[in-house]
């Protein structure tokens, strides 16, 4: 039996009274991208910084490459080297020129030299069109540039799963297809992936499975195809609607 | 063209309206019937050049202060700042201790200080502890300086947003990594021209440790008015004070003018 890449147990986590996670359970095979859908509030955020342990949940159990990673006295900083997150707003080192910010974590965090981890990076960088930005600060770059960064800064670290939040919603929308190309590299590549998205029609590309998250809970999972043509619940049935209402389908 | 004349013209009313008000004040002052006597103790050039080189000699201990005490300051005030930042609930005494100290030092006066340090810590005669009223002025500089360039630490790091930090940790950097690589490089460079200024602040306060008998420029100037009953002196130690902070003083308006300059692009890219 194959080990999953991810597995969510029960997971609660609460902001203060309000219960953004009211148990999850979610599992991910080993290069499966399973996207995350629902309203602005679901709970999508919150669950990939959970499983990035950037938020403590409050109950239940995280196991990434069956090693629970939720239990006590785990190095969260190690746990978080195997997985990369990319964030809606990039959050790169606006101080750092882009070899800067992508060669931080590996040097720092992987203890590599400089030479190999600006070797690597620089691979990466040329893989994904940023070859000749390697020298430049972000705020030289475009959004869709600077998120390919955040990307490919995330990727340094050879992560086993990535998680990506939304990551074009601050894009202009000629932007967009720049970086979800990327993302489709990084699957057709056997990255394993859960994506938080908007995106309806890229999900129904990409995604092996799409998650319908609604109230901190998943209401309704499947393949694309199912949950985004024929969802059996009607609370994702009145989602898609209001989403192909905006034109964003 | 036409920007061209506009600006030509503001300079040249500039230039008219400043020559009107200084002479304006400088025929008042020198109309005034104290004038003379003013004249003779304030203003005499044969004093000034006769008192300057003993000022100026004064004058490289003001300096010597200054670079000992803002070395000091710009690491320990550093180190408060981080300390008072850190969230854990183990390092709240700590936390509590910064703030006491951050009141106390801007609450008390400088002077104050350096009076209570520099006659009280020498008359505890304690072995291996200096006794010279220097270093006693010099520690109290750094007390109180610490206290202010803290506070302008801590607004920088206050600063830098959240998400900058977990992005650092999410790569998997620890707390003091994601600190020293991300957090304070972009927090330290926000804050310099208000560091710039508290040493300029630093710089003419340096004069106060006189105060306990060192001779520094204003203690050596006191000595040669009281020696000459004339104040010229005091004139000579204020115009090694003036070139010092001025040229730091324009260097703080260019960085604030390049800061804002640099927002500016910022928003409009």
């Amino acid at each position: 039996m194959s080990v999953s890449a991810l597995e969510l147990h029960d997971v609660h986590k609460s902001f203060g009274r309000h219960e953004v996670l009211r148990g999850i359970d979610l599992e991910v095979a080993e290069h499966e991208v399973v996207c995350l859908i629902g309203a602005s509030g679901s709970g999508k955020s919150t669950l990939l910084r959970c499983v990035n342990l950037l938020e403590p949940i409050d109950a239940g159990r995280i196991v990434v490459g069956g090693e629970e990673v939720t239990g006590r006295g785990v190095d969260v900083n190690r746990v978080r080297r195997r997985i990369g997150i990319v964030f809606q707003a990039f959050n790169l080192f606006p101080h750092m020129s882009v070899l800067r910010n992508v060669t931080l974590a590996p040097i720092h965090a992987l203890g590599k030299s400089r030479g190999e981890a600006e070797r690597e990076a620089r691979a990466l960088l040329e893989r994904f069109g940023l070859g000749g930005r390697a020298g430049d600060y972000p705020d030289r770059l475009s959004g869709g540039q600077q998120q390919r960064v955040a990307i490919v800064r995330a990727l340094a670290m050879r992560p086993d799963l990535m998680l990506l939040d939304e990551v074009t919603s601050a894009l202009d929308p000629e932007l967009v297809a720049e970086v979800l190309q990327v993302i489709r590299e990084l699957a057709a590549g056997g990255m394993t992936m859960v994506i938080a998205t908007h995106e309806m029609s890229f999900a129904r590309d990409i995604a092996d499975r799409v998650c319908f998250l609604d109230d901190g809970v998943i209401l309704e999972q499947g393949p694309p195809e199912r949950i985004l043509s024929e969802p059996t619940e009607p609370r994702t049935r009145q989602f898609l609607e209001r989403i192909l209402a905006a034109g964003r389908m | 063209m036409t920007a061209g004349g506009e600006g030509g013209r503001a300079v040249a009313i500039a230039l008219v309206s400043t020559v009107v008000v200084f002479t304006a004040l400088g025929l008042l002052i020198t109309h005034a019937p104290g004038w003379p006597e003013v004249r003779r103790t304030f203003f005499d050039w044969a004093e000034f050049k006769a008192s300057m080189p003993e000022i100026a000699r004064a004058f490289l201990l003001n300096v010597k202060m200054f670079c000992i005490a803002e070395g000091f300051i710009l690491v320990i005030a550093l180190l408060l700042a981080v300390l008072r930042s850190l969230p854990s609930p183990v390092f709240f005494p700590l936390r509590a201790l910064a703030i006491v100290y951050a009141d106390f030092f801007r609450g008390v006066p400088t002077i104050l200080v350096i009076a209570l340090l520099g006659f009280g810590a020498p008359a505890l005669q304690l072995k291996h502890v200096p006794l010279s009223t220097t270093f006693w002025g010099i520690v109290a500089l750094v007390l109180v300086y610490t206290a202010y360039v803290s506070e302008v630490y801590r607004a920088g790091i206050e600063s830098v947003h959240p998400s900058q930090e977990a992005a650092a940790r999410s790569l998997g950097l620890t707390r003091g990594q994601a600190l020293r690589h991300v957090v304070l490089p972009q927090a330290v460079r926000r804050v310099v021209p208000p560091l710039l200024n508290d040493f300029i602040g630093l710089q003419k306060d340096t004069a106060l440790v006189g105060f306990l008998g060192s001779v520094e420029a204003f203690k050596q100037s006191q000595i040669d008015a009281a020696a000459t009953f004339n104040y010229t002196a005091f004139l000579a130690a204020a115009v090694l004070f003036v070139a010092l902070t001025i040229p730091l003083a324009r260097l703080t308006d260019w960085l604030i003018a390049r800061d804002r300059r640099r927002r500016q692009t910022a928003r409009v890219a």
